[in-house]
């Protein structure tokens, strides 16, 4: 298990690094990194001037990606160029409304979505099965954003009883979480389900049911213990759909999140602030992977007890 | 014999209705087993040995597969009849099994002794602790070496061979009186097949039971069994007793199965096989099941043959038989 | 993940395996709804000008917030600008239909070429390939879009660029894993001991095989791409905003939706439809032509 640690966690940093390479070069080669980087008051050409010298972009380009990469290490990243502040502080205020919402989205998949898919399989074919696959169907086929926009419109104009956006109390969470949680919950719910009948029709279910034991007691703890496996593997592989749908999200109820952040310095062409949310959420979305990917090989013997 | 017989089956039809079709993967097959004896099934893949020996367990695979018709008298009382749960005690305590492939009768995410010990637990809910000597007990019985120490191992830290063994353990845990042995060795090594066949008879003579052995290699048949049954596309075309079956073998396929196993000691210059293909099983034709394929063959075969004896505990579904019906 | 490249994997003649196609698909019972949709949208995107009623960028301020149903003449209303929303849905058919499949066209040609080099090489080529895949396919695709806009700019062909760069891996990693199978078999084996340069060993013999999980992977990624495309068309980092594109309708719909709540309604409910439609019909595909592939991840 700790060669597959250490690789894992290998790989880990490799994709971070890839990650300032991506986002350093990005500046560098697409026109004059000086506009990207300098607040919009020192736009002026003896300003800019100025600027360049400060930032270094007269050294050599190896050199000012060492000096990038120290920066990123210790946190900076630049001034936002629409008011000055240090992109760090705006990305402090901004990251733990999207890690509320991520968290409470993601909760809420797999707190539904496993049982539901578990119950789908077991259940093959009833009335339940056909309104979880319908269920299922429409969160994998309906956009976020429109999705989004109706429930707001149901719940927040017509009916009145949750809020339209921003973030707030506990029924703030509600809605934004929910169509987070939607499309992510499909393919869980998929997946489970899938697992499941596999691992149902397994050998070892046949044997577990030819010894004798009680067919609650089969599924309880052999089938249920064996689809948690490909579920931990989904999840990890759903993060990116999680950050995805994050910032959508954040845009249609207004959530003072990273999603938010980023468009709008996208839509500034506002470089440092663009930079910091993207290896900002790079390196959690990374770090999160590798969290799961441990808990995996922790929880599949035939990983962690391999010579 | 004079004793009753522990098991039997009496005319049983499983089948299977797909959307391709009605499938009859088991069709009115009768026979009997005696306490402390081993019965063989032989036959190719498809002939419905496996599924007969699912349909004694009650656990026929549900929607598809249903028992339509038939008894299944375990100590003449008939186990169709009875509930699910009543049929669940019955599993493993009564009557149990191992299959071919070890690797997946044991589930890969607990220990080998949480399993061993979990089909103590069914009998009697001491704390594991009082299971944990008997789980080692059992492990050496089958003579896996160091047992202790393969309690907390998983399956796949060990060889096939030793898998099977662990398998076999707690399949006898419960010391049922009829153990279906399901091609057990097929996926084993030569080498290792003498000593898996070798566990199980031990295991008989240690308890008793009765073994029902599902296989399609004759070598096993003539080490194992006491008596033979051979299936064809779902049928029982023959019983006897093993000496019987192989010195004279009263079916057409019988005898042509016996004639394509080569013979060590002979030099032949082509290898006898068995004209034609096993028919699948939604395209019978009416009658016996091998007329087409039958050396033999001649009109009457056109309709179902009836069982005739051939000699004591012979019998054989066949019209060149003719004679006494039994 | 198994596929079934090594039953169904043959040496056999285009004309032998488009016939062999042809007969599956023939006896295979075709999922109507799913095709009526998607030959609905293409014929839509083929024939815009000729169905759609009205033309989808004709502003009439007097005629902005019809109704669905007020009139005869907008069926489905019109929105802030006057325009026929019905006829902006169908040029959309066309927006979605270019964008999606050059993307996907694009995405599998790179991710297959990769794909075939990295499984029959093998070695530090794979390695270095398959580091990148997981790099990419470990990517929030939208983040990779945004980049791409910052930089490039907004646009159609930017557009297509973002959502190859995305979706590239996945054509990649499953490709790779059929040849990973298909260069065991025999008339491989057979092709190198007898001489065969590789370029000609991977063309003729490797890629043929691949067409099969390709093409399955192809219609069950189509759903994704499309609603990539729509998202980023949302954010107002597609086109050009008076575009008649799905996704921009329905952010236009938004400041709106308390009174012009069909701006956005029907966008969105036309973008459901299609994805629905490639995802039944790509799980159809997936059932007759490849039943032992796992859905494309």
């Amino acid at each position: 298990m700790q060669k597959y640690i250490l690789a894992r966690i290998g790989q880990g940093i490799f994709t971070l690094w890839a990650l300032t390479v991506i986002v350093f070069l990005s500046v560098h080669l697409t026109g004059d990194p000086a506009i990207h980087l300098v607040p919009i008051e020192f736009a002026t050409p003896e300003g800019l001037e100025i600027q360049r010298k400060k930032l270094g972009l007269d050294k050599p380009l190896i050199e000012q990606y060492g000096i990038f990469l120290k920066n990123v290490l210790q946190g900076d990243f630049g001034e936002s160029i629409t008011d000055g502040r240090p992109a760090r502080d705006i990305l402090a205020s901004r990251l733990p409304a999207t890690l509320q919402l991520a968290a409470a989205g993601m909760g809420l998949a797999i707190l539904f979505g496993v049982p539901l898919g578990i119950l789908s399989a077991v259940k093959r074919d009833s009335i339940f099965d056909r309104f979880a696959k319908i269920f299922a169907v429409f969160g994998m086929a309906a956009p976020q954003f429109w999705v989004a926009i109706i429930l707001i419109l149901l719940f927040s104009a017509v009916w009145k009883v949750l809020p339209a956006f921003g973030r707030g109390g506990p029924d703030s969470f509600i809605l934004p979480s929910f169509v987070l949680a939607w499309s992510i919950m499909a393919g869980i719910m998929r997946l489970g389900r899938s697992s499941m009948l596999e691992i149902l029709d397994s050998e070892y279910i046949k044997f577990a049911r030819v010894k004798g034991l009680k067919e609650q007691f089969v599924l309880w703890k052999h089938a249920l213990r064996n689809s948690l496996i490909p579920l931990l593997t989904f999840s990890g592989i759903s993060l990116a759909s999680v950050l995805n749908g994050a910032i959508v999200v954040e845009v249609v109820f207004a959530w003072p999140g990273i999603g938010r952040m980023l468009l709008d310095g996208v839509q500034q062409r506002n470089f440092p602030v663009v930079q910091a949310a993207v290896l900002a959420s790079g390196f959690f979305y990374v770090s999160i992977s590798l969290v799961i990917d441990i808990l995996y090989a922790y929880i599949d013997p035939r990983i962690r007890f391999n010579q | 014999m004079q004793e009753e017989p522990i098991l039997k089956v009496e005319n049983l039809q499983t089948y299977f209705f797909t959307t391709s079709g009605m499938i009859k993967a088991v069709d009115d097959i009768s026979f009997s087993l005696w306490p402390g004896e081993t019965l063989g099934i032989v036959g190719e893949s498809g002939s419905g040995k496996s599924m007969t020996a699912w349909s004694i367990l009650g656990l026929v695979p549900k929607p598809a597969g249903r028992i339509v018709g038939g008894r299944i008298l375990y100590r003449g009382e008939n186990l169709l009849e009875k509930s699910a749960s009543q049929m669940r005690e019955i599993r493993g305590r009564h009557i149990c099994m191992v299959m071919q492939d070890p690797l997946t009768s044991l589930n890969p995410v607990f220990t080998v002794g949480d399993q061993i010990i979990e089909t103590l637990k069914i009998d009697s809910s001491r704390t594991s602790g009082g299971h944990r000597e008997r789980a080692v007990e059992l492990l050496s019985s089958v003579q896996i070496p160091a047992p202790e120490s393969r309690m907390e191992g998983f399956q796949h830290q060990m060889s096939g061979g030793m898998r099977q063994r662990v398998v076999g353990a707690i399949a006898i845990s419960r010391s049922p009186q009829i153990l279906i042995a399901d091609e057990p060795t097929t996926s084993l090594d030569a080498t290792i097949q003498l000593q898996y066949l070798k566990m199980l008879k031990d295991i008989q003579t240690q308890t008793g039971a009765a073994i029902i052995f599902i296989t399609h290699d004759f070598g096993i048949v003539a080490r194992m069994c006491d008596r033979v049954a051979v299936m064809y596309a779902g049928k029982m075309v023959e019983q006897a007793q093993v000496l019987q079956l192989f010195d004279s073998p009263a079916h057409p396929y019988t005898e042509a199965l016996l004639k394509s196993v080569p013979d060590l000691d002979v030099d032949v210059d082509f290898l006898p096989s068995i004209e034609g293909q096993p028919p699948t099983l939604d395209d019978l034709p009416e009658g016996c099941a091998f007329a087409p394929r039958c050396p033999y063959v001649f009109e009457k075969c056109e309709e179902y043959p009836d069982e005739f004896t051939v000699e004591p505990e012979h019998t054989a579904r066949c019209w060149r038989l003719g004679g006494a019906v039994v | 993940m198994t596929t079934s490249a090594s039953t169904i994997a043959t040496d056999e003649s285009p004309k032998v395996r488009l016939w062999r196609l042809a007969g599956r698909v023939r006896r295979a019972r075709l999922p109507w709804v799913p095709i009526t949709i998607l030959a609905s949208i293409l014929i839509c995107a083929a024939f815009a000008e000729l169905i759609a009623p009205h033309d989808p960028r004709d502003i009439d301020i007097l005629k902005k917030n019809i109704a669905p149903g007020e009139t005869a003449n907008h069926l489905l209303g019109t929105d802030i600008l006057g325009r026929d929303i019905l006829s902006r849905l169908i040029f959309g058919a066309r927006t979605t239909v270019i964008i999606s499949f050059v993307s996907l066209a694009a995405g599998a040609f790179v991710g297959t070429t990769l794909g075939v080099i990295s499984g029959y090489k093998g070695g530090w080529i794979d390695a270095l390939i398959m580091r990148g895949v997981d790099a990419a396919l470990g990517f929030p695709t939208i983040l990779v879009a945004m980049l791409i806009v910052v930089f490039l700019g907004a646009g159609t062909i930017n557009i297509i660029l973002a959502v190859t760069l995305t979706f590239w891996a996945r054509f990649a990693r499953m490709v790779r894993g059929d040849v990973l199978v298909i260069k065991t078999l025999d008339f491989v084996t057979l092709a190198r001991i007898t001489g065969v340069s590789t370029p000609v060993i991977m063309w003729r013999h490797i890629f043929p095989n691949v067409i099969n999980t390709l093409t399955v992977v192809s219609s069950l990624l189509v759903g994704q791409i499309i609603l990539l495309e729509a998202s980023l068309g949302f954010l107002g980092l597609g086109l050009a905003p008076g575009d008649p594109a799905w996704g921009i309708m329905v952010a236009e719909g938004r400041s709106v939706i308390l009174d012009v709540w069909w701006l956005s309604l029907f966008p969105g409910l036309a973008i459901t439809i299609v994805v629905l439609a490639f995802n039944f019909f790509g799980d159809w595909l997936r059932d007759t032509l490849d039943p032992q592939l796992q859905s494309a991840q």
